[in-house]
């Protein structure tokens, strides 16, 4: 898979073929990928999906079963996870409560016996970086969640890691900090240059901060792409539902090669896509899809190339945008359209018939 | 003048007053409290107070003389027989809690990290011994310990010695084994309490931070399980200084404690001022060492950081 914002090229971890069976449970199948120096990495997934059990691999806290992983060239098997070139924000933060801030952030630094001045200012120096070089002396239990947040960040990263591995960091903070700490961590990464991996069931999340996402189902990982690929050309149809809303309509094919689809659909007529990694042309058929903001209301004489005409049957509005529910006589099922407020799409009557323009670069086709 | 004006507010408005402050957060804690607060008045505070009293009195044959004296507590504190049996009660109490804790805290640690989802079943096992009685389970170390028992005849039967090894029962040793046994639970379970309580990812990230399984046992483990380490020390160790069972039965002559010759006080001897002013001594002595027991723990936190 190529990737355009990979920040070095060089390799910094590589999985092979990992699976991870609990009993008769397998909560990772023969999963490979290759993660880069530099690199904001997002495992995405639904819970259960073995995003966390990869990461735990990857942090030497469980074993796989087959396969192996790399680390800067060097194998981990065996490789106990206290000397492994990793660090890890836990979920929970897993501050140490019989230890305040500054002891908390220089506990991975003790067993390096640097001497006391470089240590003081190691701890300072990563307590900046998290904006809370004020709070040193206070207790564990006296610090709110987001505070939490940052002294397991300063004492993963005091460390000067090769990787840092992030569970759910974020997923413990309320709408508005989380978002703030989002911006703040995706900075920190730049700064400090070291591979991030982030795993979170978030979809804006990984989407605002990553280079690349893998979006994992079932233990598998069903593609690895940049943020903007994976929003808008999903080779699953898994994907695209778990990212965001999307309309499906199912196609046939009505030519192919390697590269390309040729998809005959009712409602958005012939359109030629992309063809999607691993796409099996079964039975003739296909699934289409097209992102409900994709789908533009036509005004009273507007006109487009690509138009399709129905009926408004329900009406959401959210403030900012207005969310239609449009029927088209040809299509199953109804289409899901969002439109910004700015022209008044809140205002389009329920019942009315409207003109909707698309772009057939916005169709993609994708496996079932 | 303010307070006659006080005085003469209408009676029904002052019922109200007092049935609010019987529905206040104070007065219905007053209230939740006077109970027990009654109960521990009758059966601790009154029975001590009886005791406190009688230390400072003197026994004149059948009678006592209630003018004040400090006298018995010269004798109980100079006294070298007193001295060497409360020291020697000292002694034991604090080797018998200080091992019960070593030998709990790996039972404990066992069950908690690796009980799995049998943890209910060990902590049962582990009070399996304790559905017999207190004096059935010493006399049955009499029965391991003594001169034709179980360990004598065992060692024998081996050829380690040729005739039984007469300094097991009846001696110091005896009465800190017996001790030991009879404690482990009440050790075990507090720690086990405590261990439970710490979040496991805490090991992990210590784990992740570079320690091994050692380090981080010291520096995360044992300190998060030192208050449950504390509590198990001072549960036994508060108790058997005043235990009189056990030296009777198995200590012999040289495993008396303080507590005999307490109870002998009160008993053949009949001199309860003597009795209760070896009793308030010994009770001063045993909270200044669980004092002490508690800053030394405090202090080993501070030094495992």
């Amino acid at each position: 898979m190529p990737d355009p914002n990979a920040q070095t090229g060089k390799a910094m971890i590589e999985i092979s073929g990992v699976t991870r069976k609990f009993g008769a449970f397998t909560a990772l199948d023969r999963v490979s990928a290759t993660i880069n120096e530099g690199e904001f990495f997002s495992l995405l997934g639904p819970s259960g999906c073995g995003k966390t059990t990869l990461l735990r691999l990857i942090a030497g806290f469980d074993q796989p079963t087959e396969g192996g992983i790399t680390i800067d060239g060097q194998p981990m098997e065996g490789m106990p996870a206290n000397r492994r070139p990793t660090n890890m924000v836990f979920q929970s933060y897993a501050i140490f409560p019989h230890m305040n801030v500054q002891e908390n952030v220089a506990y991975g630094l003790k067993r390096m016996r640097l001497d006391k001045a470089e240590e003081k200012r190691r701890v300072e120096e990563a307590l900046t970086q998290v904006e809370l070089g004020h709070l040193g002396k206070r207790r564990a239990n006296e610090l709110s969640g987001g505070q939490r947040q940052r002294v397991a960040l300063a004492r993963a990263l005091v460390m000067r890691p090769k990787v840092l591995l992030l569970d759910e960091p974020l997923s413990a903070l309320d709408k508005k900090l989380r978002e703030q700490m989002q911006v703040e961590l995706r900075h920190l990464q730049k700064q400090v240059g070291i591979t991030f991996i982030l795993v979170t069931h978030d979809q804006y999340e990984a989407l605002a901060m990553s280079d690349r996402i893998a979006v994992m189902f079932d233990g598998q990982i069903a593609q690895v792409a940049t943020p903007k690929d994976i929003y808008q050309r999903p080779v699953t149809r898994q994907v695209a539902d778990f990212l965001g809303g999307m309309n499906f309509v199912s196609a046939e094919v009505a030519a192919e090669n390697g590269t390309s689809l040729t998809l005959k659909t009712r409602g958005f007529g012939q359109v030629k896509t992309e063809r999607p990694e691993g796409f099996v042309v079964n039975g003739g058929t296909a699934t289409l899809g097209i992102r409900p903001e994709r789908l533009r209301v036509l005004w009273d004489d507007d006109r487009s190339e690509n138009e399709i005409a129905g009926r408004v049957v329900d009406r959401h509005y959210f403030g900012e945008i207005t969310h239609l529910i449009v029927e088209i006589p040809d299509l199953e099922t109804p289409l899901s359209v969002i439109e910004t407020n700015d022209f008044g799409a809140d205002d389009i009557p329920v019942g009315s018939q409207i003109r909707l323009a698309f772009d057939p670069d916005a169709l993609v086709a994708l496996r079932d | 003048m303010t307070a006659a004006v006080d005085h003469v507010m209408p009676a029904p408005r002052q019922r109200t007053v007092r049935r609010n402050w019987l529905r206040s957060e104070q007065g219905r804690g007053f209230t939740l409290l006077s109970l027990p607060f009654l109960y521990a008045l009758t059966f601790l505070v009154l029975p001590m107070l009886v005791v406190f009293a009688h230390s400072f009195w003197t026994q004149t044959y059948l009678t006592i003389d209630r003018s004040f004296t400090l006298e018995n507590y010269r004798i109980a504190l100079t006294e070298p027989i007193y001295r060497d049996l409360l020291l020697r009660s000292l002694f034991i109490s604090l080797t018998v809690s200080v091992a019960t804790v070593l030998f709990a805290y790996p039972i404990a640690y066992y069950i908690s990290f690796y009980g799995g989802r049998r943890k209910g079943l060990w902590l049962f096992l582990i009070t399996v011994p304790f559905w017999t009685g207190y004096l059935l389970r010493v006399m049955a170390w009499k029965v391991i310990l003594g001169y034709n028992g179980v360990l004598n005849t065992t060692l024998m039967g081996l050829g380690l010695t040729d005739k039984p090894v007469e300094s097991l029962l009846y001696s110091t040793n005896a009465v800190i084994l017996t001790l030991i046994h009879a404690w482990a639970v009440f050790a075990v379970l507090p720690v086990f309490v405590s261990l439970e309580k710490i979040d496991r990812s805490l090991i992990e990230a210590a784990t992740d931070l570079g320690d091994g399984p050692l380090r981080r046992f010291m520096r995360v483990t044992l300190p998060l399980s030192l208050p449950g380490v504390t509590g198990a020390l001072l549960i036994v160790m508060i108790p058997t200084v005043g235990d009189y069972v056990t030296p009777k039965l198995v200590g012999g002559t040289e495993g008396v404690m303080i507590a005999n010759a307490i109870q002998a006080q009160f008993g053949r001897a009949s001199n309860w001022p003597l009795g209760a002013a070896l009793t308030v001594s010994t009770m001063v002595i045993v909270t200044a060492m669980a004092g002490a027991a508690v800053v030394v723990m405090r202090g080993f936190v501070r030094a495992l950081r």
